[in-house]
């Protein structure tokens, strides 16, 4: 059923508008966490034994002594050094906070050294903006160093699934036949699995304890080798009905080859639904990678994938007195939030554009 | 007895002929082991002269649209010969085959799904030539707008895609793409039913244009007879694969043999005004 | 019933696909569960080869396997090391708590979803139906974890329910109500957190299914008849809705059984999930293909079971 024309068009604004919402928000965040040595005050593994499970340090604007100051400053814990949780601070002794300060140096994208952070306090101050761990490690730097592990996770295993799945799908839907049969069935397998626990069974089979970033490599390549399947049986799909429309058929009635209509007419049609499927698959796989780290078979220490900074929340005791822990689990709600809007939004488009 | 045109011998050889020519298909019934074959089309002979066209009729399923694709090369039929000036196509191998490829083209139904939604209306027109390799990047493109403007089309509009353009225009674009090659014959599937009656009439005399101005034969395959009335030199019936009666139009109209005919003229409005018109 | 048959051999040979490849693939791993005791020095190398031979470690692959097939068709399973017991009886009790977990948790969202997506249907485009389109899509965005985490919060910040494991310590002294109360109470926040998780597109199915069928010319010859609309619903619309929702539930079972599994682990229900990850852990090779092979059993199963319905539901499947 085919929208009124004019209702159609304030729809497909409004698409276009949601798609470019998100766009700019998920590009915001790639910025943040790629460039989260910048952004962070702290290393991810930079830890103080004396500030454990520190509750996030307040701003102040106004001191003790009602003086209103542009510049926030913190008070660091009083009595630093017993247990943890203690939110008392020593008012005596503000910390101003500064901006573009030189601390520990760090790498953008294992490439370019700077040792400028974009805020930060003096020593023996410790700014926690979203508390401390049990080891007294910044939650918010770890938050920003996390989302490079999972988000680049989740993003190369997305593509490494869209590719064989369009090599596959592709091969499958052309050339039809005992091919199409085959590789079907075989993605068949793949789908009789519960895919966390096909995950798990593959994640069984490669070393426990082996570097961290062979860890890595190994999981990403692993999440994007089983998830081929379902993005596979959609492109075939795509690549059955482009192959029998009538600009192929017209294109083979001028001598063209399978080559040429398979690059210039086949597969250019299934560019939206590998868009989609992408802006699907990446959150799924980034959440496959957190529940991986969470439970001990990922990402291991001391990379902080977002699944680590979660995984101290199964002891009762962290979960229920320390509420800042919490935190990095709320965090993950908005960004999955633009990327289902992304998805959505690209879906609606998808479907209003093909004739 | 075979169904033949009543002309006189003293004709010109024709440009393309088929003789003998049948088509089946094999289908198994679901989850059974049984195969059958489905015959699209037997013993077909057919003969097509420059600047003349042959109208093919039948009900839908009676095989034209399957004996059309066979004809253009697009499927292979089980038996018979295609001869265009005398070279056996069908026997050619694939590299003959691509240079005779340009000789015959076909136009489609639906103009919608015959235009690459992605490709603008000169990169349409010019992919005959850049599949043949034909001239450069800019002859192509000159080729592309000169064509557009033969059929009516203005060449500012080169860069627009196919949903910009009305049913009738893209029909154009279809048919401008379909000259590229500069064939001798066009084999046209039904090629007007889905434009409305002004632009029937629009592309109908275009297409009288073109054939006189390039001496094209034409194979127009329909199921509607008062169309095919108004531009067809010579009719074909075809009947449940079969041809049954083979006439030039007045002929058929006027005394049609065949009960299938006689059916098939039943559901036209007005024969005799036909008549009068084709006397005219 | 030769559908079935083919549906059924089908299957069939589809776990044994599984099976050759899950068992191909984790025989990948270097190392086995008794790698780590080379590393004891109390304990011999010869003590360990003489382990890995009596569990038939040592064989090479196909022996292996053989020996597992032909194990699973007396019903045996393979040893676990780590619990040091055959791993059938021990995976039939968690298969047990896993089918009571996903069997509730299935029916509860079914049972939200199904009413929920009709009256959303009939009441199209109004603000109840956009509160709720919100609320599910809001549902969509929070990943289960965070869900189960919360849930698991809710549980020990407030007291409410037990946060984990299946019974309580009393649980052989009470009597026959109590015992079913006391599972109930300790299956309520998983099954809940389950039921939520997979709710959102169960719901948005049966919305557009049921509104795809309201739409149908018959639908408005019934109510032109004066048939009461309640009526018109469940009897006339629902079953012509259920072709592509018997489809969904097949679907989403494959959902469900990954979602347990997480949900399992947070919230100690000691189904197979847990069985699972520690069975990694520990390399206890045997426990960790059972595991697997079962959950590709249950969703093979429950394919099969959504094709069976589908069959007897609508009419159309059988002249086939």
């Amino acid at each position: 059923m085919l929208p009124i024309r004019g209702c159609e068009q304030s729809d497909e604004l409004t698409h276009r508008q949601k798609l470019a919402g998100a766009l700019v928000l998920l590009t915001a965040v790639q910025i943040l966490i790629l460039f989260a040595g910048f952004f962070a005050p702290y290393n991810f593994a930079v830890q103080d034994r004396e500030r454990p499970f520190a509750p996030p340090t307040s701003l102040h604007f106004k001191d003790a002594r009602g003086n209103v100051h542009i510049r926030p400053f913190i008070y660091d814990l009083e009595g630093a050094g017993h247990s943890a949780g203690v939110s008392e601070t020593d008012s005596e002794h503000p910390y101003p906070v500064h901006f573009f300060v030189r601390g520990t140096p760090y790498k953008i994208a294992a490439m370019f050294a700077s040792r400028v952070h974009l805020f930060g306090v003096e020593a023996p101050g410790h700014i926690f903006l979203m508390g401390s761990d049990a080891y007294g490690r910044d939650q918010f730097s770890r938050f920003l160093f996390g989302g490079q592990i999972s988000m680049l996770a989740g993003l190369i295993a997305a593509i490494l699934s869209v590719s064989i799945g369009i090599i596959v799908g592709g091969i499958a839907g052309y050339y039809g036949g005992w091919v199409d049969e085959l590789l079907m069935r075989g993605g068949e397998l793949f789908l009789a699995l519960p895919w966390l626990y096909l995950l798990f069974a593959v994640r069984a089979a490669l070393p426990l304890h082996i570097s961290q970033w062979e860890v890595f490599l190994l999981l990403v390549s692993v999440m994007g080798l089983i998830g081929w399947a379902r993005p596979a049986r959609l492109i075939r799909g795509v690549v059955l009905s482009a192959k029998q429309r009538n600009f192929v058929v017209a294109a083979r009635g001028f001598g063209a080859s399978d080559a040429y209509l398979l690059r210039r007419h086949v597969l250019p049609q299934t560019y939206g639904v590998l868009l989609t499927q992408m802006t699907l698959l990446i959150p799924q796989y980034v959440l496959a990678e957190v529940t991986l780290t969470f439970l001990g078979l990922g990402v291991g220490e001391p990379l902080p994938s977002w699944g680590s900074l979660l995984s101290s929340l199964q002891q009762y005791y962290v979960l229920s007195s320390y509420w800042w822990m919490f935190l990095p689990a709320l965090l993950l709600i908005p960004l999955f939030l633009v990327f289902y809007t992304a998805a959505d939004a690209l879906q609606e488009l998808h479907k209003s554009v093909t004739l | 007895m075979k169904p033949g045109p009543k002309f006189d011998a003293n004709r010109i050889e024709p440009l393309l002929r088929v003789t003998g020519l049948s088509k089946q298909y094999v289908q198994r019934r679901t989850f059974s082991r049984t195969e059958f074959d489905v015959s699209a089309f037997q013993d077909v002979d057919l003969a097509l002269f420059r600047g003349k066209t042959l109208a093919l009729v039948g009900e839908s399923g009676a095989g034209k649209s399957s004996l059309a694709r066979c004809i253009a090369l697009l499927e292979r039929p089980n038996s018979g010969r295609i001869e265009l000036e005398g070279a056996d196509l069908l026997a050619l191998d694939r590299k003959a085959l691509f240079l005779f490829r340009r000789r015959m083209q076909m136009i489609f139904q639906d103009p919608a799904s015959a235009l690459n939604p992605g490709l603008s209306a000169c990169e349409i027109i010019a992919e005959p030539l850049a599949i043949q390799r034909e001239g450069t990047k800019l002859q192509r493109r000159e080729r592309a707008l000169q064509l557009m403007e033969q059929v009516g089309l203005d060449a500012k509009w080169e860069r627009k895609l196919p949903f910009e353009f009305s049913g009738g225009q893209r029909q154009r674009l279809v048919i401008a793409r379909a000259l590229a090659l500069k064939p001798n014959v066009l084999i046209l599937d039904e090629a007007l039913s889905n434009l409305d009656a002004p632009n029937q009439s629009l592309i109908l005399e275009l297409l009288a244009e073109l054939q006189v101005s390039h001496s094209l034969a034409y194979l127009y395959i329909s199921h509607d007879l008062s169309l095919v009335s108004r531009f067809a030199d010579e009719v074909a019936v075809m009947y449940q694969g079969k041809i049954v009666e083979h006439k030039e139009t007045r002929g058929l109209f006027a005394a049609p043999e065949h009960f299938h005919t006689r059916e098939l003229l039943a559901t036209v409005h007005s024969v005799e005004s036909i008549l009068m018109e084709r006397s005219a | 019933m030769k559908y079935f048959a083919r549906r059924l051999v089908h299957s069939t040979l589809l776990l044994l696909a599984v099976s050759i490849f899950s068992f191909g693939i984790l025989q990948l791993a270097p190392g086995d569960f008794f790698a780590p005791m080379g590393l004891n020095p109390q304990i011999s190398s010869r003590t360990i080869a003489a382990l890995r031979s009596q569990y038939g470690l040592d064989r090479s692959l196909p022996v292996r396997y053989a020996h597992w097939l032909r194990g699973v068709l007396k019903a045996d399973l393979g040893p676990s090391f780590a619990y040091n017991s055959p791993v059938a009886p021990l995976l039939a009790v968690r298969a047990r708590n896993t089918l009571l977990l996903t069997g509730t948790a299935m029916s509860l969202a079914w049972l939200i979803a199904i009413p929920l997506g009709m009256w959303s249907a009939v009441h199209r485009g109004k603000w109840a139906d956009r509160a709720a389109g919100v609320v599910t899509s809001g549902l969509v965005t929070v990943p289960d974890l965070v869900l189960f985490l919360v849930l698991l919060l809710v549980a020990v910040r407030t007291g409410w329910f037990p946060t984990g494991g299946m019974v309580s310590a009393a649980f052989s002294d009470l009597n026959v109500w109590n015992k079913v109360k006391d599972v109930a109470e300790h299956l309520f926040l998983p099954a809940l957190g389950l039921a939520i998780a997979t709710l959102p597109p169960l719901v948005r199915h049966v919305r557009s299914a049921m509104i795809e069928v309201l739409e149908a010319p018959f639908i408005r010859a019934a109510r032109a008849h004066g048939i009461a609309e309640r009526r018109v619903l469940f009897r006339y619309a629902l079953p012509v809705a259920a072709n592509p929702l018997i489809s969904l539930f097949g679907l989403s079972v494959a959902t469900m059984l990954s979602a347990s599994l997480l949900v399992e682990v947070i919230l100690s229900w000691p189904g197979i999930g847990p069985l699972l990850v520690d069975a990694i852990l520990a390399k206890d090779v045997y426990v960790v293909i059972g595991t697997v092979m079962l959950s590709s059993v249950f969703l093979v199963a429950g394919n099969l079971f959504a094709d069976l319905l589908l069959f007897a539901a609508d009419p159309r499947m059988r002249t086939e």
